[in-house]
């Protein structure tokens, strides 16, 4: 995808992301409490996370593990030697007052992770920075109604292990920028390491922005390029409100420059909210930016090591990213690149269904169709995981079979499909009932004159050389037996008129 | 029988054998207690009926021949900064007035299941910061040698009432010599384990990588039995040492014959008053007659030391204080009138983590003035200054000159004791420069008073093992203390010197007159 300034667009929008995804462990980073979503509030805590007076933090192996392996997948190079710092600030929602992260020795460094167009096609090849392990904070809720203004502070989530994700300033679109995140969700899903969900607070997202806009006159076509100030945009909370964001914000930019011709300089970074209803930034108030963390060692933790072995044991517990699956699906089953995005996208599950499937038919492309056109279709009509799904592989494998060997057509297929998934009986039992047998090649000669006989006009006009008017007969002939195969019966239809 | 003046070993003895019951001991305690704690106040907290019903208990449990734990009915006071769910945790800190923690710090836990009896809660130099006990919220302790001086600190209320006789033993902590130095003072004996031998878990923290918890007795061998019982590794503190617990106290006859004790020249420099240099020397010639050798060693970074524990110590203190901001538990100052904001002026909130706030006319928020006020209002002056020194020191552009330089000279120091252990097996000298001194003397002088901590900060710099016990008394009739260093994990021997010393020598024994 060309990110050259264009007459209509005469910039390049220079992306970098931050993201922050909640690790999938049952307790939290420093402590034995439970990281379920949805508890009633501050009933998961204990003196630990309530940063109660002399308690102590006691570090989650397991948490470290699994960043361990989303790092590895994000092709980073891991720290043997790591340790804890104390980011110190106020807010109500940090009880301690700081809160534990890493600061200049994160357990790794120096990753990437690509994004492919939707054609399959390289789109950017995004480099990460660091990924480092952190605590998250409780919730703060303002309660700004009836004048009360009370805030109201929940710290079940204070603690819960948190991977934060700060990639090069790599992006050129807000278009590629959301499909890498999508790729990046995608990629944490298959490795077991978060569920990446944006409502829950799972995964979240800020953005640096600027644009590089090159000056004409100026040297001629490799004249100064002029870079507006780098805007970090907060409060995003959904993919499709980080592209919204960073279309308005780019365009801002633009209208900013041609007004001020503002450069980046030594002006502080500046800090704008989403308002994803108003669809604005606005700016935040300056005093966060200019906070000053303090940074220095967690004294209550001592530093981490990270053995080869703990090393190769991460990456056996990782299996096939996306990017490896995708490529792997399609040579192993002789699919379309297509076809096996869309199947690697909708997650692990559903390609352990697709393979059980494609085994079972024994023909990959057959199988995939039958993915895309009724599993996938209805499961997203239904919602619900594709281990829920109520109709097996071994049930579709089953109508497929009867498909090819010839017992009825594929459209006849998609019904029974249908009424399998309604009923939730047997794939026999529901071919049966419908009275769905096979049509002896007897019953469909008679069919077929009694047909010939009645329409006349249709055989002229195939004799005619309109074969396809033959198609007026299938009609027919499926309301008189719905198991007639519409192919069966037009070649016999056709060989019968030669014959006359 | 007299349990007042008994050692622990004794008195534990003497229940065991049913020679006086736990409940009588307790009672002659609290007395005491009753008696003394008025002009003394070394206990912020008494737990008169606990005590006893947990006294009454494990006289019945022994009555009933059903086993006892090791301290049984032995009466111990506890430093106010280790929680306890059952008295109030205070920290001497008005921020922390009333707080009652909802779970036992480890050292509590494990005396419980010893089957001690927590008499009360000691006060202390507030959240630990000080020198004399002076900076206690809630009134300085007494010296028991002489009302009119400081007990030293910061646990003073330990040490005091231990010399008092008003508990058999008592627990302190020690950050920079706050065991060592108020147990020298108050003529007591006071061990500083190696970092990590005691869980800090429950310990309300200072500063960290410093704090150490650890006894104070009459005796190196009460220290050596409560060794037994309050070290050892602790899961829930990632700082704690797995290595095993010895037997401390059948480990401390084994004579002195051979043992190498250094000695710093530079301890005996401008600064240490006369009658503790004369003390201290009679200790190295006690030593020496009891076989061991004294020998010269270097600490050549020492002089460092009180410039960069008052950088360490308050730049983890400042961080781990910023959880006392009002909003959770604790001090929190109420709405003042004239700070409220005018109602439709001034900017909106921003939603995210900017401070939801209408500016009032002080403070840019409600939120930051509650913060401002709560903490104006729960912290002492010490507390504050450390605060803003920690917080001076780790701040951007100031935190290579300051933290990052401390953290490298500590590392020196550390090297300085390691290089000076292949020599001598311990290093002797002063705990502190003066004997007791008078209440109100340095209280207007924070360098003076950081100086009472120049030969004790070492070891916590280090993380190594140190003991201070009496040596000696003024003309004036103070205790006189000594101090003995030791390598990491050398408990055993430093309490074995201790006892050996103590063998020959009745300093230990001595008790202020007190009404009786
Ligand atoms: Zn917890």
């Amino acid at each position: 995808m060309t990110t050259q300034p264009t007459a209509a667009e005469p910039f390049t929008t220079i992306i970098g992301l931050e993201v922050h995804v909640q690790l999938q462990t049952k307790t939290k980073l420093f402590c034995g409490c439970s990281t379920t979503f949805g508890a009633a509030p501050n009933t998961q805590v204990c003196p630990t996370c309530l940063g109660l007076p002399g308690s102590l933090p006691v570090m989650n192996r397991h948490a470290f593990d699994l960043a361990v392996r989303a790092a590895l997948a994000l092709d980073c190079t891991i720290a043997p030697f790591t340790k804890w710092d104390r980011k110190n600030y106020f807010y109500p929602d940090l009880p301690k007052g700081y809160q534990i992260s890493q600061y200049d020795l994160p357990f790794s460094s120096d990753g990437r992770l690509e994004v492919i167009d939707p054609k399959g096609a390289l789109w950017r090849d995004v480099r990460i920075i660091r990924v480092h392990l952190e605590e998250d904070a409780g919730k703060s809720m303002h309660d700004e109604a009836a004048g009360t203004a009370d805030t109201r502070i929940d710290l079940n989530r204070a603690g819960t292990p948190l991977c934060e994700i700060v990639t090069q300033p790599d992006l050129r679109s807000p278009q590629e920028s959301r499909a890498w995140l999508n790729e990046l969700k995608l990629l944490l899903a298959y490795l077991g390491v978060s569920d990446c969900n944006m409502q829950e607070g799972s995964l979240r997202v800020d953005a640096n922005v600027n644009l590089h806009i090159p000056l004409a006159g100026e040297g001629g076509a490799d004249g100064r390029l002029a870079k507006t100030p780098i805007v970090e945009i907060k409060n995003m909370n959904s993919f499709r409100s980080v592209e919204r964001a960073l279309v308005y914000e780019a365009a801002r930019q633009w209208e900013e420059w041609q007004a001020t011709k503002a450069e980046m300089g030594n002006t502080p970074k500046q800090t704008r909210g989403w308002d994803d209803a108003a669809g604005v930034t606005r700016a935040q108030r300056h005093k966060e930016e200019s906070s000053d963390y303090r940074y220095f060692p967690e004294p209550d933790l001592v530093p981490v090591t990270v053995s080869e072995a703990d090393i190769a044991k991460a990456r056996a517990a990782m299996g096939d990213p996306p990017t490896v699956l995708r490529k792997a699906l399609a040579e192993k089953w002789r699919i379309p690149a297509y076809d096996a995005d869309v199947l690697v996208n909708q997650g692990r599950d559903l390609v352990d269904y697709f393979e059980d499937l494609a085994t079972r038919v024994g023909e990959g492309k057959v199988a995939s169709n039958w993915m895309q056109q009724d599993v996938l279709r209805t499961l997203n009509e239904r919602g619900g995981t594709i281990g829920e799904f109520p109709v097996r592989p071994e049930a579709v494998a089953d109508i497929i079979g009867r498909v090819t060997k010839g017992d009825f057509d594929t459209s006849r297929g998609r019904e029974i499909f249908a009424e399998v998934l309604a009923s939730g009986r047997p794939v026999a039992d529901v071919v049966a009932s419908m009275g769905i047998a096979a049509v002896s090649d007897d019953d469909l000669v008679s069919l077929c004159k009694e047909l010939l006989a009645a329409n006349p006009k249709i055989v002229a006009d195939v004799q005619g050389g309109k074969e396809q008017a033959a198609a007026g007969l299938i009609g027919q002939a499926r309301k008189k037996n719905p198991n007639v195969n519409p192919g069966k019966f037009r070649q016999m239809c056709l060989d019968l008129i030669r014959g006359m | 029988m007299q349990p007042l003046e008994l050692s622990a070993v004794d008195l534990v003895a003497a229940i065991r054998q049913g020679d006086i019951t736990a409940v009588q001991v307790a009672e002659k305690f609290l007395d005491r207690i009753d008696k003394l704690n008025g002009p003394i106040n070394a206990f912020l907290n008494v737990d008169r009926d606990r005590a006893l019903a947990r006294a009454a208990d494990i006289d019945a449990r022994r009555k009933a021949g059903k086993p006892i734990g090791p301290l049984a009915g032995l009466p111990v006071a506890v430093k106010d900064a280790l929680c306890t769910a059952d008295q109030p945790t205070t920290c001497a800190s008005k921020m922390l007035a009333g707080f009652r923690p909802p779970y036992d710090a480890e050292v509590v836990s494990r005396l419980r299941q010893a089957d001690a009896v927590i008499v009360g809660k000691t006060n202390m130099d507030e959240f630990a910061m000080g020198g004399s006990n002076e900076n206690s919220a809630f009134g300085p302790v007494k010296n028991p040698w002489d009302f009119t001086r400081a007990p030293g600190g910061s646990s003073g209320g330990s040490a005091a009432c231990v010399a008092a006789d008003m508990a058999t033993i008592a627990i302190g902590s020690d950050t920079g010599g706050s065991i060592r130095q108020p147990a020298g003072l108050c003529g007591i004996t006071g061990l500083k384990p190696t970092y990590g031998r005691v869980s800090r878990r429950g310990l309300v923290a200072f500063a960290s990588s410093l704090d150490q918890i650890g006894p104070m007795t009459r005796s190196a061998a009460d220290s050596a039995l409560v060794m037994e019982t309050i070290a050892g590794h602790d899961r829930g503190d990632a700082t704690s040492l797995a290595d095993a617990v010895p037997r401390y106290t059948s480990m401390l006859e084994q004579p002195l014959t051979g043992l190498r004790i250094g000695r710093v020249a530079e301890h005996f420099g401008a600064g240490l008053d006369p009658e503790v240099a004369r003390g201290v020397e009679e200790a190295f010639a006690a030593f020496k007659a009891a076989g061991a050798t004294i020998h010269d060693v270097k600490l050549p970074h020492a002089k460092y030391g009180i410039a960069t524990y008052y950088l360490v110590a308050p730049c983890e203190a400042s961080s781990n204080l910023a959880r006392y901001d009002g909003a959770h538990y604790g001090h929190r100052a109420e709405p003042g009138k004239g700070h409220r904001a005018e109602p439709g002026k001034g900017h909106r909130a921003e939603t995210t983590r900017g401070q939801r706030a209408e500016p009032t006319s002080e403070f840019e928020s409600p939120l930051v003035e509650m913060y401002c006020r709560s903490r104006a209002e729960g912290f002492g002056p010490e507390v504050k200054r450390r605060i803003m020194l920690g917080t001076y020191a780790l701040s951007s552009g100031y935190y290579d000159a300051y933290y990052a330089k401390a953290l490298r000279v500590r590392r020196l120091i550390r090297q300085d004791y390691i290089d000076a252990f292949q020599s001598v097996d311990l290093i002797g000298g002063p705990v502190s420069p003066t004997p007791a001194f008078p209440l109100g003397e340095k209280t207007n002088d924070p360098l003076a008073m950081y100086l009472v901590d120049m030969y004790t900060v070492g070891t916590n710099l280090a993380g190594i093992g140190g003991i201070s016990f009496p040596c000696g008394f003024t003309r004036g009739g103070l205790p006189i203390g000594f101090q003995l260093q030791g390598p990491a994990l050398s408990e055993p021997l430093l309490l074995r010197a201790v006892d050996r010393y103590q063998q020959l020598t009745d300093w230990h024994l001595r008790r202020p007159k007190l009404p009786a």
